[in-house]
């Protein structure tokens, strides 16, 4: 069962599901450390020739051990972990650009890790059926300013202030599959001197 | 048909105006004294001579003063125009349907000449005389979307067609009600039109979708759509929200009727041939109150429209700091008389 706590929303927020097996002829599994134990699950579910078809790239949090030796004893074809989401979704981006037809993809993690892994799936050409996520952790957000284009990482206040140009940012449902990004758009344009209490909601 | 192009302004001291003619042939957007969402959908066929429903693109007094409009826009924000890269052949498409549908319907404005893939394009109003090898990008200053696109009045989208879905692939966006091409470019039909509030329970674009899925070559389609706009302000964009927004407080009782615009989007839909992709133009028209309620059979259904509008739709549009001003305001040309049906002044 997942453990997300998304409420329903407008249709551009993206929902997630459970991980489960899909046929495919290889797997790949892409984790930071609030998602490693969906995939030691699905693992540990799987029939005995599953890990030989299995590629994982992991995300660990800084000085955790414990779920890397975890996942490498999996035993599938390949396991590399990286400092950085972006650094695993670029590894993630080579190993598709030579995957073969009925690849599958499955995240797991938080928002920021399935987002970013999905805009780079897309433009891999795998096709949005082959991908599976299931969201665990922190509902921070990543948040693009539409005023300045900056993307602001790890949000968790609304409204949060844009470190770049200042405005106080609403942080809106509408979400960007293609910048991986929650939209944030000036919440007191009308009335600058209107004032707003900021609070922590995306936790 | 001469047209006098106005010179005037759509920012800074919004210069813009219609002219006394004009006025009637404005796409007053309610043909009813409710308004509520509806597909309101209808073909794209030549209607009353001297509307805005005449030609398949309509040119009018606001033509080159919009065009310098966008010009400022894209120098200020390139980002308002985008392509993704298989949008290439549709940018071509809406080349040849703007160049044909111009050069046909104003000939005194636009010449087209066609010798096989060698197209000479002169665009008078404008003083650009071109030629270019049709289908080569090369030949041309820009994206074949974006070149055609200065020369248009109107927003333009261009959705690409897969997957049972229409994906907004490429634009060149300028004069938006308050969305963000930059933001939306890539999503999917109900993804883009994910913020609009009551519509998608009411399946209003589940059923838009099928039919433009569906939608022929050769038979265009047309909508209205509207909100309201504190001065005659083209560029009302999310990214510069922070420069319109503070329009909003500075309507007042006694300069309401030139504050206040009425924003129509006369919205086209049309089968593009080579790409399969539909072009989706939005037209924006722009009235101040005051020139509105020059027309009797308007002032009267503004006023019970506005004053029986749903809270959801006063919020999404928009209007909640001046909207009871403005019922107020339209009160006054609203005898309760009947109105004649449709959208024509009488």
């Amino acid at each position: 069962m997942s453990e997300s706590l998304i409420e329903e929303s407008i249709l551009s927020r993206p929902t997630y599901g459970t991980l489960a097996i899909a046929p495919g002829l290889a797997h790949y599994f892409v984790a930071d450390a609030s998602g490693a134990e969906c995939v030691i699950r699905v693992a540990e579910a799987a029939p005995r020739d599953f890990m030989e078809k299995v590629h994982i790239l992991y995300v660990p949090t800084p000085g955790e051990n414990a779920l890397i030796t975890a996942l490498y004893a999996l035993g599938a074809k390949r396991f590399e972990h990286f400092p950085t989401i972006d650094d695993a979704v670029a590894r993630l981006g080579d190993w598709l650009s030579d995957a073969r037809m009925g690849s599958q993809l499955y995240l797991a993690g938080t928002e920021t890790l399935i987002g970013k892994a999905v805009a780079a799936a897309e433009e891999c050409g795998l096709d949005h059926s082959a991908v599976q996520c299931e969201h665990r952790g922190s509902l921070a957000r990543r948040v693009q300013c539409v005023h300045c284009k900056t993307m602001i990482e790890k949000v968790t206040t609304q409204p949060v202030k844009c470190p770049s140009c200042d405005l106080l940012l609403l942080v809106r449902d509408h979400y960007s599959r293609r910048l991986a990004a929650f939209q944030g758009v000036c919440i007191n344009a009308e009335d600058p001197t209107e004032d707003i209490e900021i609070r922590e909601v995306f936790k | 048909m001469t047209i006098q192009f106005r010179n005037e302004t759509f920012r800074n001291d919004f210069t813009y105006a219609n002219s006394p003619g004009n006025i009637p042939r404005f796409p007053f957007p309610f043909p009813e004294d409710v308004y509520m969402y509806s597909t309101n959908v209808e073909p794209h066929h030549a209607t009353r001579a001297g509307s805005p429903f005449e030609n398949a693109f309509d040119v009018d007094e606001h033509y080159v003063a919009e065009m310098k409009d966008r010009a400022l826009v894209l120098a200020e924000d390139p980002g308002r125009c985008q392509a993704l890269p298989h949008m290439e052949t549709a940018g071509w498409d809406f080349v040849e349907l703007v160049m044909v549908s111009k050069a046909r319907d104003y000939p005194d404005l636009f010449e087209l000449t066609i010798d096989g893939d060698r197209w000479h394009w002169i665009n008078k109003p404008l003083q650009i005389d071109d030629s270019f090898i049709f289908g080569d990008s090369s030949t041309l200053p820009c994206h074949p979307m974006e070149y055609i696109g200065r020369q248009v009045q109107g927003d333009h989208a261009i959705l690409d067609q897969r997957d049972g879905n229409l994906w907004l692939d490429a634009g060149i966006i300028t004069a938006q009600a308050d969305w963000s091409l930059d933001f939306d470019i890539g999503m999917n039909f109900f993804e883009w039109h994910a913020p609009v509030p009551l519509a998608h329970e009411l399946g209003v674009f589940q059923r838009a979708l099928k039919f433009l899925l569906s939608l022929p070559q050769g038979q265009p389609s047309r909508r209205l759509n509207w909100t309201l706009t504190v001065n005659p302000r083209l560029d009302t964009s999310p990214e510069n929200y922070p420069k319109w927004g503070p329009d909003r407080t500075t309507v007042t009782p006694e300069n309401i009727g030139e504050k206040v615009h009425l924003r129509v989007e006369l919205q086209t839909f049309w089968r593009l041939p080579r790409s399969n992709a539909i072009l989706f133009p939005i037209r924006t028209y722009l009235m101040a109150m005051n020139e509105v309620v020059t027309q009797p059979k308007w002032g009267r259904r503004l006023h019970r429209v506005m004053r029986d509008l749903r809270p959801e739709l006063v919020e999404y549009k928009g209007l909640s700091r001046y909207h009871p001003m403005l019922v107020e305001w339209l009160s006054q040309f609203d005898d309760g008389a009947l109105t004649s049906p449709g959208i024509f002044p009488d």
